[in-house]
């Protein structure tokens, strides 16, 4: 038993043992407390819902490598799919042409990138705490949305863009796609690009970088540029699905998004975490959900579910600590 | 061999330790060993990194349990093992390396929390905090604000700081950890000062240092560890540097001097008038191709501000800096190292290598470029390029992978110069190399810079141990309050004409 863990340890890395051992137990749990569990439709579901909140937790994942936090992740979000919304409507709403969503589109990415940007530079020059900073541009973010929209839903979009949020290729949901993109691309840029090798020194060591010649404060301001980035993303998949924006869509995501990041083995003091663990764990999030909503439980109470989960993982994870530093001294 | 000398002076030991025996997974720390201190006596405990100094320490102080058959006497009392709270409340007391200060509070609660903590009621009385805070440091005969956050102050006053608060738990036993490492040789007299007039007070003080010159000048006795084992007990009379080297490495070391005629070489930078106000006025000096130029100085000489400054990383006010000839201004330390400048920080633990990231991650974090393949960075290639540099520097590893906190420092130092090495410099700085490293493992530390000069590297060498300077470099400067001073031949004059006029 343990030569098996341990070969998958080796072949995985260590900090997929959590997740891995998470999804086991949630996929072995439902699939004996219910017959439905197993089927097409709670995969559906599952491949439909993650990617929103997976989407966000890529944004936030790259500023806790850091050891910093981006709390305005959801209003940066909304406001790209604003954005996209707005230029739609100004090329005729419902019967606006591809090409204006295309144009919303690359104006809506520019929009979360701005924010990030604007973060960055605060984060990287003034050396601001960035829940501060991040803390101030929600803020900002949510009040300059809901002046723009009184507060209320803007829809009433073209139909080309139903299958982005609801439809398939090959059987494989279009957000999923656009989600195993995402998590292809952040892998790719943490674990072989100069970007990603920085951003986990910087969250080891920020002074030891800078001494070591890292540009700090680039590294600082493209990491938050990205997260804005990916946020628009995002906002732009959110918009898809719901057929509609409102400033306020997703914000219950926002502290799910960094104890996803924990869940996947992410060090919440920065330097240390992986894309695919997480990935992994926003899956067993998902399934949780799923899994309680196919038993009849209550919506809220799988988010209190989620909470137990996490707490639970926390204590295990100390208590595999203890365990080995244990076994090292009885060695 | 151990209760040779206590016989001889016929004094009850305050302290006695038999049978001390301790093992971290199936690695013997500790193998039988035997320690006594005197009360009121100086007593230097020496030995290597890794030869059992911390555990033995720990293991008074009751962080760690030894195994089964230990004796611990302490003042008339008899234990198998201690725990914190006894060994502080029957006066062991400890300073610690790196302090175990908090550096937001201010000096008073720093000095005065341990006293007020499991009192009753449980208020926090800043005047009594106050009051004993500035006895104790009236006792080091030092003024201090002992309102102002200890973050304003130095770490020479950090660790009066440090000395203060064991003071007010009543020691009668002090450990301390490596107390000189960071102070000047003007606080090192005065903290040796401080030291005995606590002795002659009936403070028993065990003295943990690299420094041999300062362990034979304050202590009366020694007892040496080697590899978790006691090598013996020893008066300090008669006894030398180089034999106490001798006892912690079980080896001889002659030490040589290095230095070299290399006037033919073409100059690789040139400083010309350099100053930046406040840390160092006028300073011109050359160095050449294959040229070890040493710097000494006190701490607080100017020597970091000068290596930071010709490293981008500080702006020099005016004065010229001329790499191979071409006049340069560095932006950043980016340009610097572009240009060929490398700079070892003094500070290896928060600024040289980024602990908790792997020996692989930072060797190559300033060469990145180097392990780029299709535009992607190559594990492949990162760890050929690693494999290498370790074969290269003889520096003993477990995995590449692992954090860089587990090696010793002699290592950790090792994997920061091939980090610089990697860069291809010109001009290598290395600032206090050796610090928190072992007597045995410098003299392969300065193998490698005199491997490196015979490359054609042309090395800077700042340090505060003038023998340091005096055996490796081939020309020394010697910097005060901003300023060079002097300048030595080591081939020309002896060790002790430096320090003369260094220490003076």
């Amino acid at each position: 038993m343990t030569a098996i863990l341990n070969r998958i340890k080796v072949a995985l890395g260590p900090d997929m043992a959590g997740p891995g051992f998470a999804l086991i137990a949630v996929l072995v749990i439902f699939s004996l407390a219910s017959p439905q569990f197993f089927s097409w439709a709670t995969f559906g579901s599952v491949a439909f819902q993650l990617p929103e909140l997976g989407l966000l937790t890529l944004a936030m994942l790259l500023p806790v490598l850091t050891g910093g936090l981006n709390l305005a992740i959801t209003f940066t979000a909304n406001l790209a799919g604003l954005t996209v919304a707005w230029v739609l409507q100004q090329n005729g709403g419902a019967d606006a042409g591809p090409f204006a969503f295309f144009l919303g589109s690359v104006l809506g990415v520019g929009v979360g990138a701005l924010s990030g940007v604007v973060m960055g530079l605060v984060i990287a020059y003034t050396r601001a705490h960035p829940i501060l900073v991040s803390l101030s541009m929600m803020i900002f973010l949510r009040g300059l949305g809901e002046f723009l929209t009184r507060g209320g839903d803007v829809s009433g979009f073209p139909a080309f863009l139903q299958p982005l949020g609801h439809g398939s290729i090959l059987g494989f949901p279009v957000p999923l796609l656009v989600f195993i993109g995402c998590v292809l691309i952040w892998h790719l840029l943490l674990t072989r690009m100069k970007l990603g090798f920085n951003t986990y020194m910087i969250g080891s060591n920020i002074e030891a970088a800078r001494y070591s010649g890292v540009n700090t404060r680039k590294v600082l301001v493209l990491v938050y540029t990205l997260s804005g980035a990916m946020c628009a993303i995002a906002g732009i998949i959110m918009l898809a699905r719901f057929n509609s924006v409102r400033v306020g869509h997703g914000e219950s995501y926002l502290l799910i998004t960094v104890l996803a990041c924990f869940l996947g083995g992410v060090n919440p003091f920065g330097g240390f975490g992986r894309v695919i663990p997480v990935a992994v764990a926003l899956v067993v999030l998902q399934l949780l959900s799923s899994g309680l909503n196919i038993l009849g439980a209550n919506q809220h109470l799988a988010t209190a579910v989620w909470g137990i989960l996490l707490i639970t993982v926390m204590v295990l994870r100390f208590a595999a600590g203890h365990f080995k530093s244990l076994k090292r001294k009885k060695g | 061999m151990t209760g040779r000398e206590s016989a001889k002076s016929g004094q009850k030991p305050l302290l006695s330790l038999r049978n001390i025996n301790m093992t971290f997974g199936g690695v013997r720390a500790l193998k039988d060993v035997s320690f006594d201190v005197l009360p009121g006596e100086v007593h230097c405990l020496a030995g290597e990194n890794g030869s059992g100094k911390s555990t033995l320490i720990k293991i008074i102080t009751g962080v760690y349990r030894p195994q089964d058959g230990a004796v611990i006497e302490f003042d008339g009392q008899t234990y198998s093992h201690m725990s914190p709270v006894t060994a502080q409340n029957s006066g062991i007391q400890v300073i610690w390396q790196d302090l175990a200060l908090f550096p937001e509070m201010t000096v008073a609660e720093n000095i005065a929390f341990q006293t007020l903590l499991g009192r009753w009621p449980r208020f926090v009385n800043y005047n009594a905090m106050r009051e004993k805070a500035v006895k104790a440091l009236a006792r080091l005969d030092v003024t201090l604000d002992v309102d102002r956050p200890l973050k304003d102050y130095a770490i020479a006053q950090r660790q009066i700081v440090a000395i203060a608060r064991a003071l007010v738990g009543e020691a009668k036993l002090v450990f301390m950890d490596e107390p000189t490492a960071s102070l000047t040789q003007s606080e090192t007299d005065h903290l040796l000062d401080i030291v005995r007039t606590l002795s002659a007070s009936g403070v028993a003080v065990v003295f943990v240092s690299h420094r041999l010159a300062e362990v034979l000048e304050i202590s009366s006795r020694l007892t040496v560890l080697r590899d978790g084992a006691l090598v013996g007990a020893y008066s300090t009379e008669g006894m030398t540097q180089s034999r106490i080297t001798e006892l912690m490495t079980g080896k001889t070391f002659d030490q040589t001097v290095r230095a070299r005629n290399v006037n033919a070489n073409p100059v690789v930078l040139e400083v010309e008038a350099l100053s930046r106000p406040g840390q160092f006025e006028d300073i011109s000096f050359t160095v050449r191709r294959g040229e070890t130029l040493g710097i000494t100085g006190l701490l607080g000489a100017g020597r970091t501000e000068l290596a930071l400054s010709l490293f981008g990383m500080l702006k020099p006010r005016s004065g010229t800096v001329k790499l191979e000839g071409k006049p340069v201004h560095f932006s950043s330390n980016r340009d610097a190292i572009a240009a060929g400048i490398a700079y070892l920080s003094e500070d290896r633990l928060s600024l040289g290598l980024i602990q908790p990231q792997s020996i692989a991650d930072n060797l190559v974090i300033s060469s990145l470029d180097k392990i780029i393949a299709g535009g992607l960075l190559s594990d492949s290639r990162k760890r050929d390029l690693v494999a290498q540099w370790i074969a290269d520097l003889g520096v003993k590893i477990g995995l590449q992978t692992d954090a860089i906190s587990t090696l010793s420092g002699g290592n950790q130092q090792r994997i920061a110069i091939a980090k610089w090495l990697a860069t291809d410099p010109k001009l290598l700085i290395l600032d206090a190399p050796t610090v928190g490293v072992d007597v045995g493992a410098r003299a392969g530390i300065f193998d490698i810079v005199a491997k490196l000069a015979e490359t054609g590297l042309a090395i800077i060498l700042i340090s505060d141990e003038v023998p340091e300077v005096y055996f490796n470099a081939d020309r020394v400067l010697h910097m005060a309050k901003g300023r060079i001073v002097d300048q030595f031949l080591p081939a020309a004059c002896s060790l002790a004409e430096i320090e003369a006029a260094v220490y003076a």
